[in-house]
């Protein structure tokens, strides 16, 4: 049988939902999964990983500050004594910044922000987008152990696994990038990137201002969604350039994605067309969004926006 | 301080993908071109620090010989030179070997401080950065929205979904730039006369082979046809109907 190594990140004591789609796109290849942890608290949530298709965890002990370098290097040593043929992290800001280190002290090719991960004895393929999704590749890898990161909210969470051994080992210590500060986000603010509904804003919504009418839609769904941004928003200055969707910006696959005031050029509908199902609200009915959108609503955002918002608040809060 | 702002000429980001003939590649006749958007980030990085810190900045790129013009660009906003790394299949050039022949590369020209964009718009992979450090043993610090460097060392910022890290590092490190890190200026006439007469080595791409082979490239499937609900507000009742009935996401 052969081994997958997963990068398992977590926080405040919960193991991130886009880490359990990891390892769950991993025990679907019919492989034994071996996860890696690290950081405070890791050694409760590696007990919690069985159910989640982990039959190993190591954790990484003795360590302070998250250091991206010395992690890989702990990382790739795990891979070779575990004998895998495959490597594994979550698409996230940290998943992305340490799989390409992994993945080169391997001598290995890496695929980013893939899509499906499909496996045969010891050898696997990924599909994963080019030009933001324009495009989809199919590939394979000639390296000795097949290295990939797990697009967010695509993959499914294994919850019936069964027992896992967890082992520690001694962490390298002294990186040559360390974190020395974390400043967190307010509680309950998702990224856009995880959120499983993603609620953005275009030009029509007019001002910075107005977008409290989508942050009220957000809230409406009960900490379950995101505000994001066209580029044209961002550009303005009227959201911060971490909210923006599209081919320079970030490329979500949620559940729901609400296009308020987007006209729809190629690339923000590049950025979120594998979302799940796609409403767009607009004044202008000829807009390239409505060519994307399963569901639209022709009208003005500040008129449409809250009385979805109440409707929404109805159907939470029966729910 | 020698810097180097790497740079990838990619595909302008309002093309269309179309499948070439053999199905395992893009089609790219007719395209535009351009310096990756996260690139142009990252040379006005190098030359702010270049300004702030002295020193000298080259742009290198993996390219056909093509990418002279947007080398050139790149000088033209202050940097002192440029090499390009002449690889007729550079677009199909896996991360691995062309952060291999990279890191060569800044070995050979003394690298201390390389500047890169977060991502290519192409082939939207995040790695060459990261790659390039660790197979030079250097520091690294990825999609960075704020950079003080100062003697030997410099700290960074970087957004995650948990919040703004700070990370310090050593140098000689890589640094790859997202957007809100700097404004990229625009080449003046001055700049634009003096970059042509600033050195353009072209020399020889060593590239490793691929490791990742490509074994079909597709379009995405079509999304299904959607429809119309109805106009302003009154339609929100038979938008919820369809979220909750249709899609089943509420």
């Amino acid at each position: 049988m052969s081994t997958i190594v997963v990068f398992v990140e977590h926080t405040g004591g919960n193991v991130r939902r886009a880490s359990l789609e990891c390892l769950g796109a991993a025990h679907a290849t019919g492989a034994q999964v071996v996860a890696v942890l690290t950081g405070e608290g890791a050694a409760d949530c590696a007990n919690t990983l069985g159910a989640a298709g982990a039959s190993r965890a190591i954790v990484l002990t003795g360590t302070e500050n998250y250091s991206p370098d010395a992690t890989a290097k702990d990382v790739a040593a795990v891979i070779t004594d575990q004998g895998a043929k495959g490597f594994l992290a979550a698409a996230s800001s940290t998943g992305k910044d340490l799989a390409p280190r992994v993945a080169a002290l391997c001598d290995a090719v890496l695929f980013a922000d893939c899509t499906t991960l499909s496996g045969e004895g010891d050898s696997f393929a990924v599909t994963r987008p080019w030009l933001a999704g324009k495009a989809i590749a199919n590939c394979g890898s000639s390296a000795a152990v097949f290295c990939a990161t797990t697009r967010p909210n695509v993959f499914t969470p294994v919850t019936d696994g069964g027992n896992v051994e967890v082992m520690e080992k001694p962490a390298t210590i002294g990186g040559k990038a360390t974190v020395i500060a974390i400043e967190a986000k307010p509680a309950g603010k998702l990224d856009v990137q995880e959120a499983p509904i993603v609620i953005s804003g275009g030009r029509g919504m007019k001002d910075a201002e107005s977008f409290a009418i989508l942050e009220n839609l957000a809230a409406a769904f009960g900490g379950r969604a995101a505000v994001g941004a066209s580029r044209a928003v961002v550009d303005a200055g009227w959201r911060p350039h971490a909210e923006q969707v599209g081919q320079t910006g970030k490329v979500v696959s949620p559940q729901l994605y609400i296009a308020v005031g987007i006209s729809g050029a190629i690339q923000h509908l590049a950025g979120m067309r594998t979302s799940g199902t796609i409403v767009a609200i607009n004044k202008d009915a000829d807009a390239p969004i409505f060519k994307v959108a399963d569901f639209g609503i022709v009208g003005d955002a500040f008129e449409v926006l809250p009385a979805l918002t109440e409707a929404i608040q109805g159907v939470v809060s029966q729910s | 301080m020698k810097i180097v702002a790497c740079i990838k000429r990619v595909p302008a980001t309002d093309v269309q993908a179309k499948i070439a003939a053999d199905g395992k590649s893009l089609d790219s006749a007719g395209y535009q071109y351009m310096t990756s958007f996260y690139d142009e980030i990252a040379v006005e990085e190098a030359i702010k620090t270049k300004e702030a810190k002295g020193g000298d900045v080259t742009i290198l790129t993996i390219s056909s010989k093509d990418a002279t013009k947007e080398v050139r660009e790149c000088i033209a906003k202050g940097a002192d030179g440029g090499v390009i790394l002449v690889d007729e299949d550079w677009m199909n050039r896996d991360c691995r070997a062309t952060a291999k022949a990279l890191a060569s590369k800044l070995t050979e020209m003394g690298a201390e401080l390389v500047f890169m964009g977060r991502v290519a718009t192409d082939r939207d992979n995040a790695s060459v950065g990261p790659m390039v450090a660790t197979y030079l043993d250097w520091a690294c610090v990825t999609n960075v929205v704020e950079l003080e460097v100062g003697d030997g060392e410099a700290t960074a910022k970087r957004e995650t979904e948990a919040g703004l890290e700070t990370v310090r590092i050593s140098l000689p490190a890589v640094i790859t730039c997202d957007k809100g890190l700097n404004e990229p200026r625009y080449a003046g006439l001055k700049g634009i006369m003096a970059a042509k007469k600033k050195p353009l080595e072209e020399a020889a791409c060593d590239a490793a082979d691929n490791q990742a082979q490509v074994l079909s490239l597709v379009l995405p499937p079509p999304r299904a046809e959607g429809r119309i609900i109805g106009e302003g507000a009154d339609a929100v009742p038979a938008l919820i109907d369809a979220l909750r009935n249709e899609a089943q996401v509420l």
